[in-house]
């Protein structure tokens, strides 16, 4: 098996533990990731404001590059971690797919470029590619430390599962839960799995997205979790560096860590958790990870 | 005894504008909205409404109304974060994420903000930086969007910043691509005159930048 990796502009910089952690992961279980070459933003969220079109456009490059990079015979696999990005570009392909005339429309601007846009490619949430590709089995085989004792809210957040995905269920999602409990781990079961986390009115309308934030949190820990697990880098960072902000402004206790799914499956496997971006993190699960994980010990080197 | 709350605000029949609801309904699958039937249902899911000062039910009826300037000038869609909660589960199928979209980038087009607002500001950086480089730079993005916004507010987030930066997660680096040209030379090609009245005809509004 082989993908195509496009890691977007987070996992480079607020959310580069889920990029190592994702490689560390995928490198263990020997499945193998070429980053896409010269990938550009994909023109989500905040483009789309300006111009639709360019944003499309800009996902089309990706696309054109994709095609040009695959060395499989069949489409290619696009592995998009970030959930703004994974959007966008399902977005754009679907929007290119079903309006005839912005696809020539961007078609015409890309061959100014000699980049040619022909089929389409398949575009990949690591969640669908370890749950349906890899499957919990590989993973299980894999497990030397099985993290039983340890209870996840899993977040999947709204622009994963919502609303092109198909590899999962839109109101109820279960494979991050599938996952976390193939490491040998609890997922609760609760309703707020796909409810917005505010996404970026966090940094512009501030007491709007620490509220939304703050629900979340607080929901997860009324329910006994010992830490949340993410799927995108914006989350993580929602539900992760405000909480302090949000002790402050609704004076309840929240300390909570806040891991990247790619994380808690890293350290099942046995990985370093340097190796697995653990020492990014504001509040460290290692502590929770040593004190339930049953066997085998987890060496410290933060 | 009720407060006199001052006069009710009236849009009279005559400052309607008919031309709105087609401008919106122009974008690709925009012409749902026609068929909306009030029932309530995305207002029901979007988590942020209880924020909005229109729902986004009432949002596509203001539209289909003519209420222009109300719409462009109202809070809602600034607030909405685009988590397509109400486009999944409106039975008529109408894409009122885009919808909400496009009401953001014609008030962008026209100026109609609150001065210093960040959301817009926001935005225009942000496309701003991807034009020209072909990537945004998480960092750079922050800390032009604090200039221009509340340079205050700047100190009180530089605690969070020092935090992430110390965590490797925080640089100023300008992030871009290699093929600068390649990208820049398919973004002309859509300003292309042809291009831009195609473009009309799908219902995509040209850009401006603040
Ligand atoms: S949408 Fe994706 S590629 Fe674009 S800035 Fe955000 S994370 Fe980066
Ligand atoms: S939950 Fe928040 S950060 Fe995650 S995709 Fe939705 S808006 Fe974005
Ligand atoms: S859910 Fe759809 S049909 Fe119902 S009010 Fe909203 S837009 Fe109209
Ligand atoms: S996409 Fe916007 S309007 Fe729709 S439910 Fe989400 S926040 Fe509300």
């Amino acid at each position: 098996m082989n993908y195509l990796y496009y890691p977007g502009c987070s996992l480079k910089g607020t959310g580069k533990a889920y990029e190592e952690s994702l490689l560390a992961v995928f490198d263990t279980i020997n499945v193998l990731l070429e980053e896409l070459e010269d990938w550009n933003c994909c023109g989500a969220t905040a483009y789309m404001s300006i111009s639709e079109l360019k944003a499309f456009a800009l996902s089309a490059r990706n696309f054109a590059l994709a095609e040009r990079q695959n060395r499989d015979t069949g489409t290619a696999r696009l592995l998009v971690p970030c959930a703004a990005c994974y959007l966008g570009l399902n977005k754009a392909q679907r929007y290119l797919n079903e309006y005839p005339e912005l696809f020539s429309t961007v078609k015409e601007a890309l061959d100014e470029a000699d980049l040619i846009l022909s089929g389409p490619i398949s575009i990949r949430h690591p969640l669908d590619v370890i749950y349906s590709d890899i499957g919990l089995k590989t993973i299980k085989d894999n497990v030397v430390r099985p993290l039983q004792g340890l209870k996840f809210a899993c977040y999947y957040g709204c622009q994963i599962v919502r609303p092109y995905a198909d590899f999962d269920d839109q109101f109820k999602p279960y494979t991050m839960d599938r996952i976390v409990q193939a490491v040998g781990a609890e997922a609760v079961d609760w309703p707020l799995k796909t409810r917005c986390c505010g996404g970026s009115l966090t940094g512009t309308i501030k007491d709007v997205g620490l509220r939304l934030s703050y629900i979340l949190i607080s929901e997860a820990k009324k329910r006994g979790c010992d830490m949340i697990a993410t799927a995108c880098p914006l989350c993580q960072f929602n539900l992760e560096c405000y909480q302090k902000e949000m002790r402050k402004l609704y004076r309840h206790e929240l300390d909570i860590p806040i891991v990247y799914f790619t994380q808690i499956i890293g350290m099942a496997l046995g990985i370093d958790p340097h190796k697995l971006g653990l020492h990014r993190l504001f509040m460290s699960p290692l502590t929770a990870f040593q004190m339930r994980a049953t066997s085998g010990g987890v060496h410290v080197r933060n | 005894m009720e407060e006199w709350r001052g006069w009710r605000k009236i849009s009279y029949e005559s400052e309607l504008d008919h031309l709105f609801v087609n401008e919106i309904a122009s974008i690709p699958g925009g012409d749902k909205l026609f068929t909306c039937i009030q029932c309530g249902t995305c207002s029901g899911m979007c988590p942020l409404s209880p924020y909005m000062d229109y729902t986004p039910r009432q949002i596509i009826a203001m539209i289909r109304a003519g209420l222009r300037w109300e719409v462009l000038s109202c809070y809602t869609t600034w607030l909405c974060a685009s988590c397509y909660s109400c486009t999944v589960e409106c039975p008529k199928e109408i894409k009122l994420t885009d919808i909400m979209y496009a009401v953001k980038r014609m008030a962008i087009k026209q100026g109609v903000y609150p001065k210093k607002f960040p959301i817009p500001i926001l935005a225009n950086e942000f496309f701003k930086s991807v034009e020209d480089s072909g990537r945004s730079s998480e960092g750079r993005l922050i800390l032009k969007l604090f200039l221009k916004t509340n340079p205050l507010k700047l100190f009180r987030q530089t605690g969070l910043g020092l935090s992430l930066f110390l965590k490797g997660r925080f640089s100023l680096k300008k992030e871009t691509i290699q093929r600068k040209n390649e990208l820049r030379s398919v973004i002309k090609a859509l300003e292309t005159e042809h291009m831009v009245k195609s473009r009309e005809e799908l219902g995509l509004l040209k850009e401006t930048t603040i």
